[in-house]
């Protein structure tokens, strides 16, 4: 048969994501794939040379909208490694529960735009409202939103006070109810079994060939987690699961990261219920010359950073990877043979980076508010049952 | 096997390919080897000890390019960092992406940011650079120019000022 080429990109129609993919077709059949990054290379590694130790941190935090905590988590645990020194305690909580609560709100992001990509535009609105629960807290305990600013070298920058761990704690808990039908939305909807079981599997000898990372690995069977492998923060302090599946397939990216947020918010309600007193910052004075590696487990895996020093207040060399360079490459393995119908999810299901934040309500024209969340709801409801009554 | 039984055997097996051991902390080594060793050293660690590669990270150190390629053997948490360094006249080393396709594409980064060859590497085009960005220019290198005129004039550097 005859070969044609599909070009996607440079700018994702679906992913709104600068890359571009050239897939080799025989009629719905993929053959070949190649996949060009680049288009938006910002040279983040030189310029965080022409940084300080702490202005990096912030550079570096801009990196990725979503995963904006794990590089610097990584990057402050690559300089501490330099000197070498552990922070201290109550710091390490907090940087455990900023970390989790950005592993969940991504999560659930990931997990509406999965179902977005399949048409299944339920899910992506109950996961993307879940989501702003998540944001909520972050707002509480951080100050923000996203891009927390919560890390330095040497600790944490904000204490989390009394109150608003309390409130943050009953937050959490109340997303549990959504989070658990969502689960079963997942499980049980035999539209998604059709269009996610069997499709673009990535066995467990090419996850560790091409050392997949993070939901990707764990799929494939591999039991990949620095979070237990390397425990940094307060991971060892309980006990918690570390979510591994066999088939490799979309489905079980999915059922990773699905149960993977019930493993955090579990994380997260400990280190808050538990959170040490004492100081949050080791006050570093200065860093002394040497070179030192942070790794951390982003919510798409693992995120290294290898900082050297050559004594000076700026590095001498920064390397940052995300986990994403990593798990891109599989995409070649997991896409061919399959129907062109199916790449989208079959990328989607390796979480490539997005970033991307809207809120919304209704409002009057004097910003009274309208309606509430559950009232939206009611409303759609209603809706849903006039048209099945077959008046519109 | 344990940390301390690793460090053996690769010290033993691996007897005249290692210059150095800088046994940094619990969870870090360094090892410095011989450039024409990495293959065999690297292919022992990534498929005879089971470790996962992480990354390599290539660095100008003025006199000669360092290349450091992580490793992490997971059950013992232990991250093992093989260096080499290669001179600035010939600049090339063996490429490790014929043996486990983790290698391919930082390989082809460092191709284009630093300059080095990497040898029987199945596909060294470029990946983060343009197609319209010079030959023989590298921009992680110590010494490196601006050289796009309309970057000059947006940016406001100057010409002859190197970054640091």
């Amino acid at each position: 048969m005859a070969k044609t080429i599909v070009p996607i990109g440079p700018y994702h129609p679906l992913q709104e994501e600068p890359e571009f993919f050239t897939l080799t077709v025989e009629g719905e059949k993929v053959v070949d794939v190649d996949v060009q990054v680049g288009y938006n290379h910002r040279g983040i590694e030189k310029l965080s040379e022409m940084k300080t130790f702490d202005q990096s941190t912030f550079v570096i935090e801009r990196i990725c909208g979503i995963c904006s905590t794990s590089h610097p988590y990584a990057y402050t645990r690559a300089v501490e490694d330099i000197i070498p020194m552990e922070v201290p305690e109550r710091a390490k909580f907090i940087r455990t529960v900023i970390a989790e609560g950005e592993r969940l709100h991504s999560h659930l992001l990931w997990l509406g735009l999965a179902g977005h990509f399949l048409g299944y535009n339920t899910v992506y609105m109950w996961a993307w409202k879940l989501r702003e629960e998540i944001l909520d807290v972050m707002e509480i305990l951080s100050g923000n939103r996203n891009n927390y600013a919560m890390f330095k070298p040497g600790g944490v920058r904000r204490d989390f006070a009394p109150e608003d761990i309390e409130a943050s704690i009953k937050k959490i808990d109340s997303i549990v109810p959504t989070l658990e039908m969502l689960r079963k939305a997942v499980m049980d909807d035999p539209v998604l079994h059709a269009r996610t079981k069997g499709v673009g599997i990535l066995t467990k000898e090419e996850a560790i060939d091409y050392s997949a990372l993070g939901p990707t690995s764990r799929a494939s069977g591999v039991a990949r987690d620095v979070r237990k492998d390397s425990p940094y923060g307060a991971y060892d302090r309980l006990d918690w699961d570390m979510i591994v599946t066999e088939t490799g397939d979309v489905f079980d990216k999915v059922v990773v990261r699905v149960l993977e947020m019930f493993e955090s918010h579990k994380i997260m309600k400990y280190c808050l219920k538990n959170l040490p007193s004492g100081e949050i910052d080791a006050n570093i004075k200065s860093i002394p010359p040497g070179e030192g590696i942070g790794h951390i487990e982003a919510p798409r895996g693992e995120t290294f950073h290898y900082v050297r020093s050559d004594g000076t207040n700026s590095p001498e060399r920064h390397k940052v990877r995300a986990p994403t360079f990593m798990n891109l490459p599989t995409y070649k393995s997991t896409v061919i043979g399959e129907t062109i119908a199916d790449t989208t999810i079959i990328l989607a299901a390796i979480d490539p980076c997005y970033c991307c934040t809207e809120r919304m309500a209704v409002r009057d024209i004097k910003g009274k508010k309208l309606y509430n969340g559950e009232e939206l709801i009611r409303l759609s409801q209603e809706k849903t049952e006039r048209i099945r009554r077959g008046k519109r | 096997m344990n940390r301390e039984e690793i460090l053996k055997d690769l010290t033993k097996k691996f007897k005249a390919d290692i210059i150095d051991i800088f046994d940094k902390t619990r969870k870090r080594v360094y090892i410095e080897i011989k450039p024409k060793s990495l293959v065999k050293v690297a292919t022992y660690i990534f498929k005879d000890q089971k470790a996962r590669f992480n990354i390599a990270t290539g660095r100008d150190a003025r006199d000669y390019i360092e290349i450091l390629y992580h490793f992490t053997v997971e059950d013992i948490n232990l991250l093992i960092s093989l260096r080499v360094k290669l001179a600035k006249d010939k600049l090339e080393i063996d490429s490790l992406a014929p043996h486990f396709k983790a290698a391919d594409w930082i390989e082809r980064e460092i191709h284009e940011l630093l300059g080095v060859n990497f040898k029987g590497h199945p596909d060294l085009r470029r990946l983060l650079l343009p197609e319209d960005w010079p030959e023989g220019v590298y921009p992680l290198r110590a010494d490196y120019e601006e050289w796009d005129p309309q970057a000059v004039r947006d940016r406001g550097i100057e010409k002859n000022k190197k970054p640091k």
